[in-house]
């Protein structure tokens, strides 16, 4: 199929083809040639945001809540540069995501002309791949390769930067039929004998445990992750960014491990000696000390992306594969084990394990006078906006809370900023998740901090009519007046954007005013918060836990490397 | 640490030099000597890369270069089982006095003589770093004006070509 066309409504034709139908951008300067073909496109909706770091965010927001590639629009210069944050989060966290930003025309490239930056440049470490396109009959191919690299093998970024003057010359749209790249060429079918060994030392196992991580969200292998959960009965703990491919309900998940992860998870990995990793990357707020993490475990390590294999805990048996194809092959394996008569009894493991589930268990402690704790915040939007709603969090404290107490049954109803922690994530994020999703509730949990980066983001959802929700966790209310420490008065601020505004001072108000919240469904509404002061400190326990078990876990888990971890 | 020669196939794109170097350079590695150059297909350029590292270290940034969508493939060659060459142009001061014993020493390494005028000679050697250290050495006595020294090339010995596959692959995707 070939017709005559402009390099602009090229661009267009290619996002139609490649299947998107959400567009998040901020127009100007040399991109505006693509706007207008992009205005007249009957299958793709433009979102307006207000900055493009939201863009990119939302973009983010929109891939992880549909499994789908997200896409990003922005101008040249400093357009282009304030995509940086979202491609390095999307880099970080394995986020699909095509970003096209406008260059000044290919004459000028080079010479520092007006509102020139070399983003592709700029961009290289950021990225899985990205383009320079100057010759507009090359605008549909770059575009195909873009998608095919963003979605296949591990996901990520990629960036199209497109000079002006493609985008205005003429040209004849191709849409090629598939797409070959001779350095390219993610192995997806694991290894069978590696299978087959990795199944060997899991039913060998006495202290066995399914290390998952956001590969298995990126994957969709929530149902195969499952069946081999249950056909091992091995504990399944579920990273950051993996927090809903196992169901927070079912006995065998532990929790999150890591830094902040809860004391039976954290036990788990420490004490194992058998760890298979699906899909995760040993992430030193995972492990602390390499030397001093699950000193006694063999390590089964599967992942699509081969560099991740032994890059930091060496692995005794490697799977380069698609985490999908791992389980479900592992699953196999397993049985093939149990039919000749081998299988690991775990009993003895799981009264370990639940040794610290009943001591140790996640919780925290209300205060008495009524006043608001983060945590119980967190707990409470969790509990009454329910396991179907989405939940955005960035970067701060909140999302220590937020991953820690809000419960998740299932993958894509949480969207977080894991590797890089980007304040400001949350609200942008939110956008592209409601955007995506429109007719699933969207929580965006923010600090004043984090909400403070991209609140300015409450415009384009007024605008564009996305009714998502935010739970501001703000210590504005309480000692020092906000406006001394630089942050504005929240209902003021919402109200002129056009929100509904609601607060909430006392504990026993927190389960009203998020129903009272959960009825406003034509706009965007903030709830206030006025929380106190709170820091997580580790383990997260409940109140009445003993002293004896909280220094019982202190001294089992890992070294962490806590003199230059502060998150905050 | 051990020095290791690599051998990289990449496509012959714009940026693809960058991306290679921004690579190591991110991941702490230093590049002891990097040659480019064409090969006998005019879309796909040959990398040698010299580095100083451990084993371990080694496979992470080879697979790390290896998720570069421009990398086609990437072999480390042996000193061993390859042949390894750099080429070495030397401006060395040589009056009437001193030429005949320049010339000598330039002749016992097997170098050319590519350029002379009243006060200097140029000489031209290729050969291993080792041979090319030694007549450093032996010609520094007499004073040398300027030196400039080419990257590692290197290729296996042996009928096989590291070339075929790639290019197949090439094909594939034409």
């Amino acid at each position: 199929m070939t017709e005559q066309t402009t390099g602009a409504r090229a661009l267009v034709r290619s996002l139609e083809a490649a299947g998107a139908d959400t567009v998040f951008g901020m127009f100007g300067g040399a991109i505006l040639p693509a706007y207008d073909p992009l205005r007249d496109s009957r299958r793709l909706r433009h979102v307006l945001l207000g900055h493009e770091q939201g863009a990119g965010h939302a973009a983010e927001g929109y891939a992880l809540a549909t499994g789908k590639v997200g896409v990003c629009v922005a101008a040249n210069g400093a357009g282009s540069t304030n995509l940086v944050t979202p491609l390095a989060d999307a880099y970080m966290d394995s986020v699909p995501l095509v970003a096209i930003t406008g260059q000044v025309p290919s004459s000028s490239i080079g010479t520092d002309a007006s509102q020139e930056a070399d983003i592709r440049g700029i961009t290289l470490p950021i990225t899985k791949h990205n383009y320079l396109v100057t010759d507009p009959a090359e605008i549909s191919q770059t575009l195909a390769e873009a998608f095919h690299i963003a979605a296949t093998g591990r996901p990520g970024p990629v960036l199209v930067d497109v000079a002006r003057d493609a985008l205005e010359a003429a040209t004849t749209f191709v849409w090629p039929e598939r797409v070959e790249l001779p350095g390219y060429r993610p192995v997806t079918n694991p290894h069978s004998k590696q299978v087959r060994e990795a199944a060997r030392l899991l039913v060998e196992a006495h202290r066995p445990v399914l290390y998952v991580g956001g590969g298995v969200v990126r994957a969709a292998a929530q149902a195969e992750l499952r069946v081999l959960a249950e056909l091992t009965g091995a504990p399944v703990v579920t990273t950051l960014p993996a927090r809903g491919a196992f169901p927070d309900s079912h006995r065998q998940h532990l929790g999150m491990p890591g830094m902040y992860g809860t004391v039976a998870a954290v036990a788990a990995l420490q004490q194992a000696d058998c760890i298979v990793a699906l899909g995760a990357r040993f992430d030193d707020r995972v492990t602390g000390r390499l030397g001093s993490f699950a000193p006694d475990a063999a390590v089964v390590h599967a992942d699509i992306d081969p560099a991740e294999i032994s890059k930091n805990r060496r692995a005794d048996v490697p799977i380069v594969g698609d985490v999908r194809e791992v389980l479900a092959d592992l699953v196999v394996a397993v049985q093939a084990e149990h039919s000749a008569g081998r299988s690991a009894d775990l009993d003895g493991w799981w009264s370990v394990l639940d040794g610290w589930l009943t001591k140790t268990p996640t919780g925290h402690s209300a205060p008495s006078d009524g006043s608001l704790s983060p945590p119980y915040v967190v707990e409470e939007l969790g509990r009454v906006a329910g396991p179907d709603a989405v939940v955005s969090c960035g970067g701060g404290q909140q999302q220590m809370w937020a991953a820690q107490l809000i419960r998740r049954e299932r993958p894509h109803t949480w969207i977080t900023s894991s590797g890089l922690a980007s304040r400001g994530f949350a609200l942008p994020a939110a956008i592209g998740a409601k955007t995506g999703r429109p007719d699933t509730t969207v929580w965006a949990v923010e600090s004043e901090r984090s909400f403070g980066v991209t609140s300015h983001e409450l415009a384009a959802c007024v605008l564009q009519g996305i009714a998502l929700k935010v739970a501001l966790l703000s210590t504005g209310g309480l000692g020092s007046p906000a406006h001394e420490r630089g942050l504005p008065d929240i209902a003021r601020l919402v109200e002129a954007y056009g929100c509904v505004g609601l607060r909430c001072e006392k504990a026993d108000q927190v389960e009203r005013v998020i129903e009272q919240a959960m009825t406003v469904d034509d706009v965007p509404v903030v709830i206030d918060f006025a929380v106190h002061h709170d820091a997580v400190s580790w383990p997260v326990v409940p109140p009445g836990t003993s002293e004896e078990d909280i220094a019982a876990a202190r001294r089992m888990a890992p070294e962490w490397d806590r003199e230059d971890g502060g998150l905050w | 640490m051990s020095r290791h020669t690599l051998s990289v196939l990449v496509e012959n794109k714009p940026g693809v030099l960058a991306r290679v170097a921004g690579l190591f350079s991110r991941r702490g590695f230093n590049i002891d000597s990097l040659a480019v150059g064409a090969t006998e297909h005019p879309e796909i350029s040959r990398m040698t890369i010299v580095i100083s590292a451990e084993d371990s270290p080694l496979e992470q940034v080879t697979k790390q270069l290896n998720k570069l969508v421009n990398v086609i493939k990437i072999v480390e060659l042996h000193p061993d089982v390859s042949v390894q060459r750099e080429l070495l142009l030397v401006k060395v001061r040589a009056d009437l006095a001193s030429r005949s014993h320049v010339l000598q020493t330039a002749e016992a390494f097997r170098a050319r003589v590519v350029d002379m005028s009243p006060d200097a000679v140029t000489v031209e050697v290729t050969g291993t770093v080792h041979k090319l250290e030694a007549l450093v050495r032996a010609l520094e006595p007499f004073g040398i004006r300027e030196l400039v020294q080419s990257g590692m090339v290197a290729v296996a010995r042996g009928p096989r070509s590291m070339t075929d596959r790639a290019l197949r692959a090439l094909d594939r995707s034409a």
